[in-house]
């Protein structure tokens, strides 16, 4: 398995018109490798398209081989399919390396709508199983983004050994995040040595590439914890309306957006002069499970929801006024002088404001996983968010730990924390330079 | 556990006002009129000068830089009938109250001092609705206010005497008779758990749980005890704690919960709050009771349970020769509802306790928290019932 080549050459550039299916797809694939030499001029048509289709998701492609790794700031699509993978026992050096050359190869494919393999799902020799599982057949390209990261146990497992020859090369700030107040972590949902992000308009998509990226990885790496989300509640553009968590309330409203790229190059994206300088262009991601006591939340009065996040729950408003947008008023004061937005509100205790200017783009999705034992929605958010420190998601969340009245209707328990490394060059693969 | 957020305190400071001096009879479910009101910096409009009795919504958009709120009081002027405040500006807030027929008077209030501005007469027309005005009413809510916080000293001078005698066994190094009066001790604080918990710091340092901790963090209170007490689920080399940090622990334990009876003193609750509190109580059950998770090393989860559940029974009490008069078949829900409940919590009776938690099946958890949902929902609709 190892050894296999996923696609005889790496077919780049060859992008989809707007509107056109997988099958469409199928037939250039089938015609060999004639999108050969299509090159940059491509990606060029496909980030336009990217941009015109904040509206259109469903017929979107963003190129995988770029500065910084597609799925970051790129608009939020609508589903999510996470995993986290441990490389399995035995894998080499050089196992890790060719494994994360053959998910570069596929990851790249995917993006571009086109199946895994010389022949896909649904050609090739017919004694053989097909090389694509083949869900994804005529579904549009969806938007499809994949984002690899690398966590702290890639670098040096839990018993100190350094499995593949790169532990000097850790960064510092990758390391297991600290516990905080409140935490109820399940060794289930947490850590993991790679991870895979994958987001689409459409789940079927997401969940097609997870299944062929973890089935290239079997035996060199398994999942360990996978995640679906079903619906965003981040928007990463301007172009975007600010989606609702399962509380019912709008959040992240000042979100980092694409269109702030100087926001994003002071708080998401590694910078070149940063250790380490196999990151630079890279950023961190760190991924929490929060489960939500809905039913709970179900029963408090509209008057300690509002408070509870310091905003109107239609409009999502700060309750010191104006309209979504407004920036919060955190000194104007109501009745017996306690202010509008009372001191343990969510959106006080998050704000850049309140965090010396602290910022991170977030990414996260409701999720709903069925119920639990007792009945109850298995239910939240898994929080995802990337800053080029894990210093700035740490600060944030040990101030909403101690104090932020949304504490009572959550808890986490799920956490981890990846490197993610810059976008890979065509002809490459995603942390060359880690290895190099 | 974790603190809640509204401070009683604080908001007892502004006391009985969010009540309605107007009692329904009305059908459950009856729509009434949906009126408009803009709160500018120098005028109030209401977008109807009367409306027939029933229920009344006012959607007040408040069109001025400065926080306001909207009043609506009684023709004598004086007697708040309803109000919504803390309306920021650009914001819009509703207020829905039931309305007898009768004469009424409209104003706002923006910057929130003064008299008042645009106040005007508003008339409330005979629609056919029966929308009796109660006299008696406050007198009602005003008992169930007295009793509640007399319930609330009463429990919290128990919770002092069990306390003392609790530590001084621990610090003795009587350690079986602590661990006896570990959970019947903590049922007073259960009892009252939303009131004891809102007083900022002393939560914290009474009743965290392991996991609440950040790193560094000193724990006190009654589950770091618990955990030496039953120590049999503790991490490997977890040692029992010396002499001296069970005096410490011990004598903290007493001095907050001396400090907490201090501070329950001079509290009042509006009727919201009572209500409320019930399904704070109740909230409590779920998300830590009958999850195993409040008394994780002595699993005596289910003392604590009851307790909440007697702490909310109390409170829908207190309030229910009210809720008879507006709404009986609620009335009726809920007592069914308690009593399923309370059965469920009889079954696991053993002596003056109950099973412990890690001996319950899942079918029992699951049947206690279905109930808890059962309890809920009728309890949800309590507080509209009565202040509508």
């Amino acid at each position: 398995m190892a050894g296999k080549q996923m696609t005889g050459e790496e077919v780049t550039g060859e992008q989809p018109a707007r509107g056109l299916s997988r099958r469409g797809l199928l037939g250039l694939a089938g015609a060999g490798v004639a999108g050969l030499g299509l090159g940059v001029g491509g990606d060029r048509a496909a980030i336009a398209v990217a941009a015109a289709s904040a509206s259109a998701p469903a017929t979107a492609v963003y190129p995988f081989y770029q500065e910084h790794q597609a799925g970051i700031l790129t608009p939020a699509q609508d589903r999510l399919h996470f995993a986290a993978f441990d490389v399995s026992a035995g894998t080499t050096r050089a196992g890790l390396i060719a494994l994360l050359r053959d998910w570069t190869v596929a990851a790249a494919a995917l993006a571009a709508g086109r199946d895994i393999g010389d022949f896909g799902a649904v050609s090739g020799p017919y004694d053989a199983p097909p090389e694509d599982t083949g869900e994804a057949l005529g579904l549009p390209t969806s938007g499809l983004t994949i984002t690899f990261g690398f966590g702290p146990s890639l670098f040096e497992d839990t018993v100190g050994v350094d499995r593949f020859g790169i532990r000097a090369r850790r960064p510092t700030e990758l390391a297991e995040l600290p516990h905080f107040p409140g935490d109820m972590l399940e060794p289930g949902w947490s850590g993991g040595d790679l991870c895979i992000q994958a987001c689409a308009a459409d789940p079927q998509v997401a969940v097609h590439a997870i299944r062929n990226l973890s089935r290239i990885a079997f035996g060199r790496a398994a999942i360990r914890w996978s995640q679906l989300g079903f619906g965003r509640t981040s928007s990463t553009s301007r172009a975007q309306a600010t989606p609702r968590n399962l509380f019912g309330f709008k959040d992240g409203t000042s979100n980092i957006k694409a269109e702030e790229s100087a926001a994003a190059a002071e708080h998401v994206w590694v910078g070149a002069g940063d250790a380490p300088a196999w990151l630079a262009g890279g950023s961190y991601l760190v991924a929490r499970r929060i489960r939500m006591t809905i039913e709970t939340w179900d029963r408090t009065n509209l008057r300690e929801q509002e408070a509870v996040f310091g905003r109107n729950k239609g409009e999502g408003s700060p309750l010191s006024g104006g309209t979504e947008f407004a920036a919060p008023d955190f000194a104007l004061t109501g009745r017996a002088d306690l202010p509008l937005i009372g001191s343990a509100a969510h959106v006080r205790l998050a704000h850049p404001a309140q965090n010396a200017g602290a910022r991170m783009l977030r990414r996260g999705y409701n999720f709903v996983d069925g119920t639990d034992a007792l009945g109850r929605l298995d239910a939240g958010l898994f929080f995802i968010s990337f800053q080029n420190t894990p210093q700035t998601f740490t600060a944030v969340q040990l101030n909403l730990a101690r104090h932020d009245a949304l504490n009572e209707y959550i808890r986490h328990v799920g956490s981890a924390l990846f490197a993610v490394p810059p976008g890979a060059a065509r002809g490459s693969y995603v942390g060359a330079a880690l290895f190099a | 556990m974790r603190a809640r957020l509204l401070p009683l305190a604080a908001v007892s400071a502004f006391g009985l006002l969010a009540l309605t001096g107007c009692v329904a009879n009305a059908p459950a479910g009856s729509t009434g009129a949906s009126l408009t009101v803009d709160s500018s910096a120098d005028a109030c409009t209401v977008s109807a000068r009367e409306a027939p009795a029933g229920n009344l919504s006012f959607s007040i958009t408040n069109s001025g830089d400065q926080v306001t709120e909207f009043y609506l009081l009684a023709d004598d002027g004086l007697r708040i009938v309803g109000e919504a405040e803390n309306i920021g500006p650009g914001l819009t807030r509703d207020l829905v109250v039931q309305l007898a027929e009768g004469e009424y008077v409209t104003a706002c209030k923006p910057g929130m001092t003064g008299d008042g501005i645009g106040t005007a007469g508003f008339t409330v027309t005979a629609s056919g609705q029966e929308v009796t005005v109660d006299e008696g009413l406050e007198a009602q809510i005003e008992t169930a206010n007295v009793n509640y916080a007399s319930y609330v000293r009463d429990q919290v001078a128990q919770l002092v005497t069990g306390t003392d005698a609790f530590a001084a066994a621990y610090v003795a190094g009587d350690l079986d008779t602590a661990r006896g009066l570990y959970a019947p001790t903590r049922a007073h604080w259960e009892r009252v758990e939303t009131v004891a918990e809102s007083f900022g710091d002393l939560d914290p340092q009474l009743d965290l749980r392991e996991a609440d901790l950040e790193e560094g963090q000193d724990w006190t209170g009654w589950h770091a005890i618990e955990k030496d007490l039953w120590p049999a689920g503790a991490e490997a080399g977890f040692a029992a704690y010396p002499a001296e940090e069970r005096g410490r622990l011990a004598d903290l334990l007493v001095a907050d919960t001396a400090t907490l009876n201090v501070k329950v003193q001079t509290l009042s609750f509006t009727l919201s709050q009572q209500t409320n509190g019930a399904i704070g109580l109740l909230d409590e059950v779920a998300t830590g009771k009958v999850t195993g998770e409040e008394e994780f090393w002595s699993h005596t989860d289910l003392w604590d349970f009851q307790a909440n559940i007697d702490g909310a029974a109390v409170l829908y009490a207190g309030v229910r020769d009210i809720l008879v008069d507006k709404d009986a078949a609620l009335a009726e829900s809920l007592d069914t509802e308690f009593a399923e409940l309370q059965a469920l919590l009889d079954a696991e009776r053993v002596g003056d306790g109950f099973t412990l938690y890690t001996d319950l099946s899942d079918a029992e958890i699951k049947a206690l928290a279905d109930q808890v949902n059962a309890l809920g929902e009728p309890l949800n609709r309590l507080t509209a019932a009565l202040v509508l």
